[in-house]
């Protein structure tokens, strides 16, 4: 789906858990997110803090459909 | 008699469903659930242990459910591994690759796995080691094992063995000097391979080139703060209704859902229908799989300019690389008619 996305020339990023199941999907801006049932908030930990990591990798990738790349990357959360 | 280990997911090591995925690692004696059918397939090794993880422990924590499995291994004996099969089950292919992988580094045994051709772990892993082609689901169980099982007979009896095209099992890109049966040196090979392409005939190539299909990358945002973003997910969010029957696994279907005037997707209002992990995190706050949430909160902050009044959603898990391609290409449509300028799409 991503692909069909940026093939289109829409810049897109995903956001997902299994990093290189998305890299082979072919997926060109990656985000790591924590968890498959939860990828941007772990249910044990405090809504402040699901809060904190979700605005701060949303943040991230958002960041990311901004650069300019050269290869499939994976960006630093 | 060889020895042989199997490793299992948690569902087809007899744990339990997707409430279990997050099982941390174990090794059992003896046979359990898939490894038995391998015990009975294979004439020449018997399974003595079955180790089990859930996929999403393995997912998650990949680095730890390694060291764990690895040290159940410890002191003992074994002359052969297998994995699997893991059919069309993304994360259990991505499971059996990343054990089989660190198996073999570590012990030098052969290693087995089957993997339908649309599951990811193939591309992932072929090149890695052995892994033969199998069915879509569970009901290719007998048919798979037995093709790993005749295999890896012939491989611990020390037979002759064929090449991956022989044996049936995807090729790894490994090259082998052969001697040909037909004695014809290589520069008449080749003279007649160019007769061919120039005549425009069909010719085989004796050195296939993979090719990676990766579209070409798109342009950047230039200037976020006029951006207009859209999320598209394939955690199977979807209103509690599910109106448009997405489909919770396989899906050949995908929604659109307006959140004009919503601040965050509240649980009860939505839901996911995804049954490929335990939704109880996600029902309750659906922000964790669509993040809303923050999007509106960068919205009202002038990050970007907009944030397109419609998620896009569908489920990932048994879906095929084509239904995803063509339901990508119907969202794409609408996408640049909305003139949307950058997608964020969310996966589990």
């Amino acid at each position: 789906m991503v692909k069909e996305v940026e093939r289109a020339g829409i810049p897109v990023v995903q956001m997902a858990n299994l990093v290189p199941v998305a890299k082979t999907a072919g997926a060109n801006k990656i985000v790591p997110t924590i968890s498959i049932p939860y990828p941007l908030g772990d249910p044990n930990t405090s809504k402040e803090e699901q809060w904190k990591l979700r605005y701060h990798r949303v943040g991230v990738a958002l960041q990311a459909l901004t650069e300019s790349i050269e290869e499939q990357t994976v960006f630093k959360v | 008699m060889k020895k042989g280990i199997v490793y299992l997911n948690q569902f087809f090591g007899q744990i339990g469903g997707e409430d279990k995925a997050d099982f941390a690692p174990e090794i059992r004696e003896g046979q359990i659930g898939a490894s038995m059918a391998f015990n009975a397939a294979l004439k020449n090794v018997e399974i003595t242990h079955t180790l089990i993880c859930g996929d999403n422990f393995m997912g998650s924590n990949e680095e730890e459910a390694v060291k764990q499995l690895m040290g159940f291994l410890e002191g003992k004996e074994f002359d052969v591994f297998f994995a699997g099969p893991a059919f069309q089950a993304g994360r259990y292919g991505n499971a059996c690759g990343v054990i089989c992988k660190a198996v073999q580094e570590k012990y030098n045994v052969p290693v087995f796995s089957s993997m339908h051709i649309e599951n990811p772990g193939v591309e992932m892993f072929k090149k890695d080691f052995i892994i033969f082609p199998g069915g879509k689901s569970a009901a290719a169980m007998r048919k798979d094992i037995k093709k790993i099982a005749a295999y890896a007979d012939k491989v611990v009896a020390g037979l002759p063995l064929g090449s991956a095209e022989d044996e049936g099992y995807y090729t790894r890109g490994i090259r082998h000097q052969v001697w040909r049966e037909d004695k014809v040196p290589a520069t008449d090979r080749v003279i007649d391979m160019l007769l061919k392409k120039i005549n425009n005939q069909d010719y085989t190539t004796e050195l296939p080139i993979p090719k990676m299909d990766l579209v070409p990358f798109a342009n950047p945002i230039e200037d976020l703060s006029q951006a207009k973003i859209a999320v598209l997910t394939t955690s199977g969010i979807v209103p509690v209704d599910n109106p448009d029957r997405i489909q919770s696994a396989s899906a050949t279907r995908w929604g659109k859902y307006d959140i004009t005037g919503m601040d965050r997707l509240e649980g009860g209002v939505f839901k996911t229908i995804h049954a490929g992990f335990d939704p109880a995190a996600a029902d309750a706050d659906p922000n964790v799989c669509v993040p809303i949430d923050v999007l509106r909160s960068y919205e009202k902050d002038g990050r970007f300019k907009e944030l397109y009044p419609y998620f896009y959603t569908t489920v990932g898990t048994g879906t095929t690389q084509g239904e995803a391609a063509r339901m990508g290409k119907e969202i794409v449509a609408e996408l640049l008619a909305a003139g949307v300028d950058a997608v964020i799409m969310t996966s589990t």
